[in-house]
């Protein structure tokens, strides 16, 4: 016997590999017009890859102090050999991955995929969503540059207005009344080692479920497909539909390696805690549309603070959305119809509101 | 053996009563590890130091309709020598959402550049998102310095 199969037969021996084998020699995906949005996932696991690699790199140079932060950024964009690409590629896949994993949600919002008996691979998905929002907003703060530090002042406040919990929340994210250094520790402590440890616990729950009940097919394909049996399309996961996810991810890392080498990542100024925030201060562009939203809302509603009823609406507004395999559980139709309505409706007021704040003086 | 003898109802009394020692004891171990963990989570209060006067210029610093923010305490204030020749101190802590505010010449007014709120030089909330006015402090000339305190503590 060859040694590679005494290696195979040692490993079955152990745990059964010939069923892993068998399962992936056996898993499919189906074909239809809508097949093209099932790349997008396999895209936000390569990103997070990348951000996992090039976030251990960075760990090598950083430091997390409002002394040194900064200074040891620029170093690794000026000093270190290819520091600047690290960092760049580290920012820009961030921002990437925010992208498609939005884009990975929504697909599968207006496909319905969250249907029974999807509906925990949902939730877990909206978990790791706003777990990378959460990636995005530490991250940010990191650099100590006046944008992120004021950024991080109204964030950070926006979480504190929330009511009961709202001082706690405020003392527990800034480490203090005020953000400080103490606020850069926490966020550091944050972004590499509590959101990394959550995100791959649901990483791996959220992975496993796709495997248990495989790729969802939209209604409409699947009521098409039982009228006509003989159109139902599938191919192999391995290698059919794997080496088409790998021309993806290609294409991934060509958009990211141009963006990082052409626009390198800024660093901007240095953070005053005692200097004026200065004009054309502003989020991430993904916070941008609950920025600009807020900025609409007037002071006073009644007799209710404007800031406080947009911060709780927006609340209400992401858990609704969170469940919505709940309500529309595809018995009825109309409800399905209301469902995509309001989707188109938050996807066209995200996308007003963002350009409206990028293009409004 | 004992159990023989046991009535089944005392049997499930004493089962109660173990599940209830158990069930207890876990419940008191995980609040003596999770209470010092949530009191750690959350610092200790800082005093704050902005009781006594704080020198924030010089006269002659600042020029008519301009601004500076300084440190005051743990927080930024803000001091305006106004166009009428007066000086105003007040927080430079926007009451919207904490950025810093700052002097705008061209507005003769306070700015906050986050989200556009406005406030007069002694703090009055004029137009924008703040929901209040900025704490307005006392400004002492003493010599050619400009001290700058909390209202009340002359």
């Amino acid at each position: 016997m060859s040694a590679a199969g005494r290696v195979k037969d040692w490993l079955d021996e152990r745990f059964g590999w010939h069923e892993i084998r068998t399962f992936i020699e056996h898993k499919t995906v189906p074909v239809h017009r809508f097949s093209y949005w099932y790349f997008l996932g396999g895209m936000t696991l390569f990103l997070f890859t990348i951000q996992v690699i090039t976030g251990i790199l960075l760990l090598l140079y950083y430091r997390p102090t409002p002394n040194d932060a900064f200074e040891s950024v620029q170093y690794i964009m000026t000093q270190v050999p290819f520091g600047w690409l690290i960092r760049s590629i580290h920012s820009w896949s961030a921002n990437l991955m925010v992208f498609t994993a939005a884009a990975h949600m929504f697909s599968v919002f207006f496909l319905k995929s969250y249907r029974k008996p999807r509906e925990l691979t949902w939730l877990s998905g909206m978990l790791l969503l706003f777990l990378t929002l959460g990636f995005g907003f530490s991250g940010y703060l990191l650099p100590w540059n006046t944008l992120s530090f004021f950024a991080t002042k109204v964030g950070t406040d926006i979480a504190g207005l929330m009511p009961g919990l709202g001082p706690w929340i405020l003392t527990f994210l800034r480490g203090g009344e005020d953000v400080t250094g103490a606020t850069l520790t926490r966020f550091f402590g944050f972004h590499v080692a509590v959101l990394p440890g959550i995100a791959a616990t649901l990483i791996a729950l959220h992975l496993l479920l796709v495997q248990r009940f495989g790729m969802s097919v939209p209604p409409s394909v699947e009521a098409a497909w039982q009228a006509r049996p003989g159109d139902r399309k599938e191919i192999r996961f391995f290698p059919n539909f794997l080496l088409r996810e790998l021309m993806a991810w290609y294409v991934v890392l060509a958009i990211l390696g141009g963006l990082a080498a052409l626009k390198p990542w800024e660093l901007g100024v240095k953070a005053d805690p005692f200097g004026a925030a200065p004009p054309g201060i502003r989020p991430e562009w993904y916070f941008m549309f609950m920025f600009q939203s807020l900025k609409f809302i007037p002071a006073k509603i009644w007799i209710f603070d404007g800031e406080l009823l947009g911060v709780m609406g927006f609340g209400a507004a992401f858990l609704a959305w969170t469940l919505v395999p709940f309500f529309d559980t595809g018995r009825r139709g109309w409800v399905q119809k209301f469902v995509t309505g309001v989707g188109v409706f938050g996807l066209g007021f995200i996308g007003v509101m963002t350009l409206y704040a990028y293009t409004a003086k | 053996m004992n159990n023989q003898t046991t009535a089944p109802q005392e049997l499930a009394e004493r089962r109660q009563a173990l599940r209830l020692f158990l069930g207890g004891g876990v419940i008191a171990s995980l609040a003596s590890f999770l209470y010092p963990i949530l009191r750690y989570i959350l610092p200790p209060k800082t005093v704050e130091q902005t009781s006594e006067s704080v020198l924030a210029a010089r006269v002659g610093e600042l020029k008519p309709n301009t601004g500076k923010v300084f440190r005051f305490g743990s927080r930024p204030a803000l001091l305006t020598l106004t166009s009428d020749g007066k000086y105003h101190a007040i927080s430079a802590v926007c009451t919207h959402l904490n950025c810093t505010v700052q002097y705008r010449s061209d507005l003769h007014n306070v700015w906050c550049a986050c989200h556009n709120g406005m406030y007069t030089p002694d703090g009055a909330n004029i137009s924008g998102p703040p929901p209040r006015p900025l704490e307005a402090y006392d400004v002492v000339l003493k010599g050619d310095e400009i001290y700058v305190r909390r209202k009340g503590n002359g």
